[in-house]
């Protein structure tokens, strides 16, 4: 049976380089698919692209094609990625630059856009998902709305034969999934077929997360190797089933535990995972060790995927203030309750004005490395706040800060920051309203 | 015995829902966990975080099991105001949980 080698070269925007590196050099793989868009990363980008036409795409791009790029080429390796954000056109432009100098030739470069679909958006009414409330409430506020698109305009890419692809908002299964659907000729109603490649995805689209990244409790969960973790690599068969593997010699481990971690991730019901593709359920999944670094994963399965594509609605919401400040030492935590008495005062005879706040007393032993068991050796006083002006975020820090030479004994290390939100709610927007596209460059 | 002597998990986040899965080490745990960790159990033990529901999904055959917490992250990781706006250091609260002795 025909099986494909696919890998993981990013979990998120600022993962680390060189493990994509070991597996386009050892891996043996067939694609690589570097996911690196979070929730809000795109209404970021979409705030960067603003400022600069150029801008919007991921900071690391070109440090991951230049260090990869030509590893593919020489191993035949298609590279799949949703770096670019706000703006995949910019960013194949990029990569079609950064292939020019290194010579490499004869390379075919996609950009999938589409997903951007703020325009259509902000004419409509549609519920906003996580509070019934019509997105017209978000007037004037909006800053993107990126619909998550499935793997359609992905295999247009690969038919047109691209050696690389980079998108915008796509669903992060759909990025592994394609090529599994381009190698295999899954129809895209199989719904078993593409609940499987969605099984595969899910557990690959973190990263080393599934090879014992963000696994190791020490003496409960021991992983070795982390400061060289190895990414995973999925054998795909053409049936569907998986195994879950890294490249021989990397640090990690591949275990059955640590693929049920990455299976239950950021899922809610096994059995209804929605994605632009289909409605997976991993009810079912069974997992088994048959080999070291080598899990077996089958039995998930999926139902018809539904008429409406989900929307992430990016807008601004205000402003975080935060201020914090070090006490260590005998009395330190009851220091630290003063502070934090003191700044609520200051906050009330100021007149800062704020929605929500938070007191925080945090610490054990970032100052004093003997920390004395009967009470904290240290604390970290916080203020945290939403506030609807910059100016009383800002104060909020101040306040914290004026605790140098007005407060209780012995404060140090202040800090504070005031920031924009950028919130983020969803909406289900009609599959027609959405139109992808791709198109090409070629070195 | 706490949770963690019998088993492991790992918190995701989606907007303001939390979601913690309990995976038992040895499969013969899972009943026990099944038993003592309700719905209601974890939702009075996250009574400071979370402001919704809690629902419970169950994997025998993985030996897991899923609690989907709403409301949970203080609008989610864009507007809380917490220190960890993930809500990424909730697995760990729920491996303290003492389990109640075997009958």
């Amino acid at each position: 049976m025909k099986t494909i080698r696919i890998g993981a070269g990013a979990g998120y925007s600022g993962d680390r380089i060189e493990p994509a590196v070991e597996l386009a050099a050892k891996g043996g793989i067939d694609y690589l698919v570097y996911e690196c868009l979070a929730e809000r990363t795109i209404g970021l980008a979409q705030q960067a692209k603003m400022k600069d036409p150029k801008a919007g795409y991921d900071a690391l791009l070109e440090a991951r094609m230049r260090s990869v790029l030509p590893l593919c080429r020489a191993n035949g390796i298609k590279l799949i990625s949703n770096m670019g954000a706000a703006n995949p056109v910019a960013a194949v432009e990029k990569v079609r630059e950064i292939a020019a100098e290194l010579g490499l030739t004869g390379l075919k470069i996609a950009a999938v856009t589409g997903d951007d679909v703020l325009e259509v958006v902000k004419t409509t009414d549609l519920p906003l998902m996580e509070t019934g409330e019509s997105i017209r409430t978000l007037d004037g506020k909006i800053v993107s709305a990126n619909a998550y698109l499935g793997v359609e305009p992905l295999l247009e890419a690969l038919r047109g034969g691209a050696d690389v692809i980079i998108s915008g908002r796509v669903a992060d299964p759909a990025l592994f999934m394609a090529p599994l659907i381009h190698e295999f000729g899954w129809k895209l109603d199989d719904w078993d077929k593409l609940g499987k490649g969605t099984l595969v995805g899910h557990l690959l689209e973190c990263g080393g997360q599934v090879t014992g990244g963000y696994f190791a409790d020490p003496g409960v969960k021991d992983v070795a190797g982390l400061a060289r973790l190895g990414f995973p690599i999925a054998e795909v068969s053409e049936d569907g089933t998986a195994v879950i593997t890294k490249v021989e010699g990397s640090g990690g481990q591949v275990r059955v535990a640590t693929c049920k971690e990455q299976m239950l991730y950021e899922i809610h019901d096994p059995r209804t995972y929605f994605t632009p593709d289909v409605v997976a359920d991993f009810s079912q999944v069974t997992m088994t060790q048959i080999g070291p670094d080598r899990v077996q994963v089958a039995g998930a399965t999926g139902r018809e995927r539904t008429p409406t594509l989900k929307v992430s609605v990016g807008y601004r919401d205000g402003y975080i203030g935060e201020g914090q400040m070090s006490y260590a030492g005998p009395g330190a935590q009851a220091r630290g309750e003063l502070a934090l008495q003191i700044v609520e005062q200051r906050l009330s005879l100021t007149g800062v004005k704020f929605s929500e706040v938070r007191y925080d007393l945090i610490g054990v032993n970032s100052i004093h490395t003997r920390p004395n068991p009967a009470e904290p050796g240290e604390v970290r006083v916080r203020v945290a706040a939403r506030t609807t002006t910059q100016k009383d975020a800002v104060a909020i820090g101040n306040e914290v800060e004026t605790l140098y030479t007005n407060g209780p004994a012995g404060g140090g290390g202040a800090t504070k920051s005031a920031k924009e939100v950028l919130a983020i709610l969803s909406v289900l927007l009609p599959r027609a309203s959405v139109k992808p596209a791709v198109t090409y460059v070629e070195v | 015995m706490k949770v963690r002597d019998i088993a492991h998990s790992r918190t995701g986040d989606k907007g303001n829902i939390s979601n913690i899965s309990i995976i038992a080490f040895d499969a013969k745990d899972y009943e026990r966990l099944a038993k003592a960790l309700t719905p209601e159990v974890v939702r009075r033990h996250f009574a400071w975080v979370v402001k919704g529901e809690v629902e419970r999904y169950e994997l025998p055959q993985l030996g897991a099991l899923n609690f989907v917490m709403t409301q949970a992250l203080g609008g989610g990781v864009t507007r809380s105001l917490a220190l960890d706006p993930h809500g990424k250091c909730l697995s760990s609260y729920l491996l303290e949980y003492d389990l109640p002795d075997e009958q």
